[in-house]
């Protein structure tokens, strides 16, 4: 982890409530993976509001740029929103534990929810390289908010999209879904982000079914160097439930081991 | 540094190469890949506790404006793992190690100090006599001063060592708390903890913080905190290490000009890693743009009223 002051190549609104960024990053020497986060500093003036820096997750990672996707809806994304191109921005990272993918893996389920998609973009981007099959079920509030869908058809094999406006983002509905895929193929690994409902569903049949699994989760950090113990999460390792940092220990970890309750 | 410029204070018979060290709570190991620690005054890892505890529930912390609230509650892997891994992770550095102390009782904090104070590369204890994050509504042993004394008194009888007892900024008269402490034999008084607070998302109607109140940290705070030191310098010989809201290195000034002979930073750490450097920096280009050569010309400078008003005529 560093602190890097990356130039904005582009930031532009993508739908109502979303922006893309992409940033410069051919300065970063370390490795970035999928599921990683980079903690950004919202404002270069020189102000106390927003005070703290805004965790996110890696939305693509290319040769040399890195691109965010991210939901203006608060004091912090609305001074992201204003960054122009040329612009320095200063973003600490990359920072957390990623997701892993076997080699062995030939089919695998993506399951995100709302600005969710965006973090498994990133892998789906990795497995697509590995020439992994994958099978992505998308569920937002409504079809504008399914902004990714596009780069998501690029990378997977099929893409269902669910959403309120449909009536089709319900966890029954889901959970057939899922169950389809994971009777029609041999699912070996699933992968989910973006919603506690969903990911206990995702964790349930996983178990069911012998799949393993991995969740992005995404609790509210106010240093994210795993100083402050501010984003804790309880997982469940050999019988014993442990409080742990999502910015130090996670974001990512094994589905099974999550305490969602 | 510049030749002849003397950084370095003494800290109740402690000295410490400059100024500046973290807050409690808001520093530990994963800043090391960041910044340098031989480079700070000392090294304040997070309060310990005698048994390994959870901490508070979610959410922990939010942000408001200005700062930010936290109640962490001090998840802690108990003295066990402090004294067999924590311990010795900071002897790498040169910078001296102050180990924070919390408890639940005057007995705990006896035998913690005791235990602690044995150790070596322990250079000082830190007495968190004032988290607000704990049981009681907020309510801490710094709240009294009859407990505050009664509290030192019992933990200098186990040590010869700098005690240091970090008040809370949520009383009425911070003064009795602070001479309290001074005539217990503490060695020096760390101004202040957080001061407690609340906020309530309007649209679910719950309060921010899942433990309903936490510590308000952060710049918004600061005005009361160099209140809190100038008060207690007026009335302590001992000196003080303020706490609350310092993010560059003029914050830093202004409360030396009101008292404190160091400070403490914790939420600057947070928006910016580098923050406790480029305050030892800042302080350090202030001394030399006002010509002057020793640190402890800063301390209490503040000029009131009448003293300048003399100045002037």
């Amino acid at each position: 982890m560093k602190d890097y002051h990356l130039t904005v190549l582009s930031n532009r609104q993508v739908s109502d409530r979303y922006w893309h960024m992409i940033v410069d990053s051919s300065v970063v020497e370390e490795r970035i993976e999928p599921g990683q986060f980079f903690n950004i500093k919202p404002t270069n003036h020189e102000t106390y509001y927003p005070l703290l820096r805004r965790p996110f997750s890696i939305y693509l990672i290319n040769e040399d740029t890195l691109e965010f996707l991210y939901k203006v809806d608060g004091p912090g994304t609305r001074q992201l929103a204003r960054y122009k191109p040329g612009e320095k921005i200063n973003l600490l990272g990359p920072a957390g534990v990623p997701f892993t993918m076997s080699k062995d893996c030939n089919k695998v389920l993506l399951l995100a929810r709302g600005v969710g998609i965006a973090t498994l973009a990133a892998l789906a981007q990795k497995a697509a390289r590995m020439n992994i099959e994958i099978y992505a079920i998308l569920s937002a509030r409504k079809q504008d908010d399914l902004l990714a869908t596009k780069t998501m058809e690029k990378y997977c094999t099929n893409v269902y999209c669910v959403t309120e406006e449909d009536g089709t983002s319900d966890v029954e509905h889901v959970r057939e879904m899922i169950r389809d895929l994971m009777e029609t193929y041999p699912i070996h690994a699933a992968y989910t982000c973006g919603s506690r409902r969903l990911s206990m569903l995702l964790q349930k049949m996983s178990k069911g079914n012998g799949i393993t699994g991995q969740v992005a989760l995404e609790e509210y950090m106010a240093c994210g160097m795993g100083v402050c113990y501010s984003c804790v999460c309880d997982v469940k390792r050999h019988g014993v439930t442990q409080t742990v940092k999502s910015c130090e220990d996670g974001p990512v970890f094994p589905l099974e081991e999550v305490v969602f309750e | 540094m510049k030749k002849g410029l003397k950084m370095a204070v003494d800290i109740g018979g402690m000295t410490i190469a400059n100024p500046v060290m973290p807050a409690s709570g808001a520093f530990g190991e994963g800043m090391d890949k960041l910044i340098d620690f031989n480079l700070l005054g000392a090294l304040v890892p997070k309060s310990i506790t005698k048994y390994p505890q959870r901490g508070n529930r979610n959410p922990r912390a939010c942000e408001t404006q200005g700062g930010m609230i936290n109640s962490i509650g001090i998840q802690s892997k108990g003295i066990d793992h402090y004294l067999q891994e924590t311990i010795p992770y900071y002897e790498q550095y040169c910078a001296p190690l102050i180990s924070s102390i919390s408890a639940e009782s005057i007995d705990e904090f006896v035998e913690m100090s005791n235990i602690i104070a044995s150790v070596p590369s322990v250079v000082a204890l830190e007495l968190n006599i004032s988290c607000p994050n704990l049981k009681n509504n907020g309510q801490a042993f710094g709240m009294s001063d009859a407990i505050t004394y009664q509290l030192v008194d019992r933990v200098r009888e186990t040590t010869d060592k700098p005690i240091l007892v970090k008040l809370t900024p949520n009383v009425t008269d911070i003064q009795s708390i602070a001479l309290a402490a001074e005539r217990a034999g503490a060695d020096s008084l760390v101004v202040a903890n957080t001061p407690l607070a609340m906020a309530i998302d309007i649209h679910s109607r719950r309060p921010k913080i899942g433990n309903v109140m936490g510590g308000l940290s952060g710049p918004a705070i600061k005005p009361i905190i160099v209140r809190q030191i100038y008060q207690v310098h007026e009335v302590s010989r001992l000196p003080i290490i303020g706490c609350g809201g310092v993010m560059t290195a003029n914050d830093a000034i202004e409360m030396m000009l009101a008292g404190a002979s160091a400070v403490q930073v914790g939420t600057a750490n947070f928006v910016s890693p580098t923050a406790m450097i480029d305050i030892i920096q800042g302080i350090q280009t202030y001394m030399e743009e006002h010509q002057l050569y020793h640190i402890d010309k800063l301390i209490g400078g503040v000029m009131v009223r009448n003293q300048w008003e003399k100045d002037y005529i």
